[in-house]
């Protein structure tokens, strides 16, 4: 299997508890640039220092133009959607909601997936929308791995749900068991 | 030869088309957005293939107006990032007050909600008699649309507590009249608006402005055309004139941003450095 070059992570309801349960499981030793979008009001500026106390990786926001970073966990900005040039540089769009989301999931995950393809893992956690079913489905499309924290398991299941019902799973795991199998994933053998 | 490689030949093809047939330049802006917006237009057009939407833009003239639209428009509110627009009233309109002829350039002002935003706000510091704005954008189908100000009428309450956060001083209704489905903006607001087509990416100076507003904009370019639209607005404002971009915009990467300097970093209001000495004697 490609070794992964990137995680992207998708989340709405309940799901800044998911983040960090699940950024404070990594392996420090991870070399990925994970990359985060969970859909929040405009008001949750807080919440890269929320996660950033903890996370295991830095936890920074995404800024425009900058180069994605390995071993860091970026944030997508509220209020505007995150894609990822082929250069492996961070863009920003102002374009309207998708899944009445901005940042969208969706977006996110295609378009990392067309930059990073098979070395992409995209991980979708708790929520309560559909966003992030078809941005996972690309993922699979191109080769990338699909890991959904199971719909049981999640504090709201729609968005666990709708990604499993379009796209499927390479992994369907209760929450805790979602970071050892991504170190397992990124780490090898190690 | 897999499907995004493929896609990456047809969107060459797609820029390329554009630029001999229609002499519209999309060659510098910032790949992953575009493609979006083509794709989007390749399912609204109901086209297979982006080819497809190249052939009818090719061949049916009436569908260059809605192409630009859908590769340049992003929908934007009233008084979007409300702070933005409290420190325009609070720290920049004082600034401007001292002017006897207030211009302002609204560049790629698609849909119009930021053109009476700023008209609101300027009618309210009792600025706006002395005031000339000319609103820009490159897509005749969206200065159409800016000129009327009709919005979709679920948008209200947003940009009423947007407007109020801004430090409205009136009610947002005051200045529209609001059907079942749609308001639309008191048509007085736009007396001193100047609607008018113009291209970031080829044209040049056009006016001598005091402020410019180019918000969201530039985050579709390229560091290249990023780092020439600044030059323009360099060129086009006064001595200490203020430029405001979108609250995330970084021009870090253009070599052009020396020339400006912050004047509210969180806010992304600049002021033009290089005479800035001359205004403190």
């Amino acid at each position: 299997m490609t070794t992964p070059a990137a995680i992207a992570i998708g989340c709405s309801a309940g799901g800044v508890d998911a983040l960090m349960t699940l950024l404070g499981a990594l392996d420090a030793r991870l070399r990925q640039s994970v990359l985060v979008c969970c859909h929040r009001s405009d008001a949750m500026d807080i919440l890269g220092d929320v996660l950033g106390r903890m996370s295991v990786l830095p936890v920074i926001e995404a800024v425009e133009r900058q180069p994605v970073q390995a071993g860091v966990v970026h944030l997508a900005p509220s209020g505007y959607h995150l894609l990822v040039e082929s250069d492996l540089h961070f863009a920003l769009s102002a374009d309207p909601r998708v899944n009445y989301s901005r940042p969208s999931i969706d977006v996110l995950f295609c378009s990392a997936a067309e930059v990073w393809r098979q070395a992409l893992i995209g991980v979708i956690l708790t929520g309560a929308n559909a966003d992030g079913a078809a941005g996972l489905q690309r993922i699979r499309e191109l080769g990338g791995v699909a890991i959904v924290q199971s719909p049981t398991d999640a504090e709201a299941t729609a968005m666990p749900q709708a990604a499993l019902d379009m796209a499927g799973a390479d992994y369907c795991l209760p929450l805790p068991d979602i970071a050892p199998l991504l170190n397992r994933l990124c780490l090898g053998s190690l | 030869m897999d499907a995004p490689e493929l896609d990456s030949i047809e969107m060459e093809l797609f820029v390329q088309a554009l630029q001999k047939r229609h002499g519209h330049d999309f060659t510098q802006y910032a790949p992953a957005s575009l493609k979006r917006r083509v794709h989007l237009l390749v399912d609204q057009l109901e086209c297979k293939t982006i080819t497809g939407l190249t052939e009818r833009m090719l061949h049916e003239p009436a569908m260059l107006p809605r192409v630009l639209e859908g590769l340049t428009v992003p929908m934007s509110d009233m008084f979007r990032d409300p702070a933005m627009f409290l420190a325009l009233r609070e720290q920049v309109f004082p600034l401007l007050a001292s002017y006897p002829q207030i211009n302002i350039w609204q560049a790629g002002c698609a849909h119009g909600q930021e053109v009476y935003s700023l008209a609101i706000l300027l009618e309210e510091a009792g600025l706006y008699e002395r005031t000339q704005i000319f609103a820009t954008d490159l897509s005749d189908r969206a200065l159409q649309r800016a000129s009327e100000g009709i919005y979709p009428a679920q948008e209200a309450q947003q940009w009423s507590r947007n407007y109020q956060a801004a430090g409205g001083r009136r009610s947002l209704a005051d200045y529209c009249s609001a059907g079942y489905k749609l308001l639309k903006l008191n048509q007085r607001l736009r007396r001193n608006v100047t609607f008018a087509v113009h291209n970031l990416a080829t044209d040049g100076v056009f006016c001598e402005a005091h402020l410019i507003l180019c918000r969201n904009v530039l985050i579709y370019f390229s560091n290249t055309l990023q780092n020439r639209a600044l030059s323009l607005f360099r060129d086009s404002l006064v001595r200490a004139g203020f430029l405001c971009l979108g609250v995330r915009e970084n021009i870090d990467r253009s070599p052009i941003a020396q020339a400006f300097v912050p004047f509210s970093e969180p806010q992304r209001i600049y002021r033009l450095a290089s005479h800035l000495d001359d205004i403190a004697e």
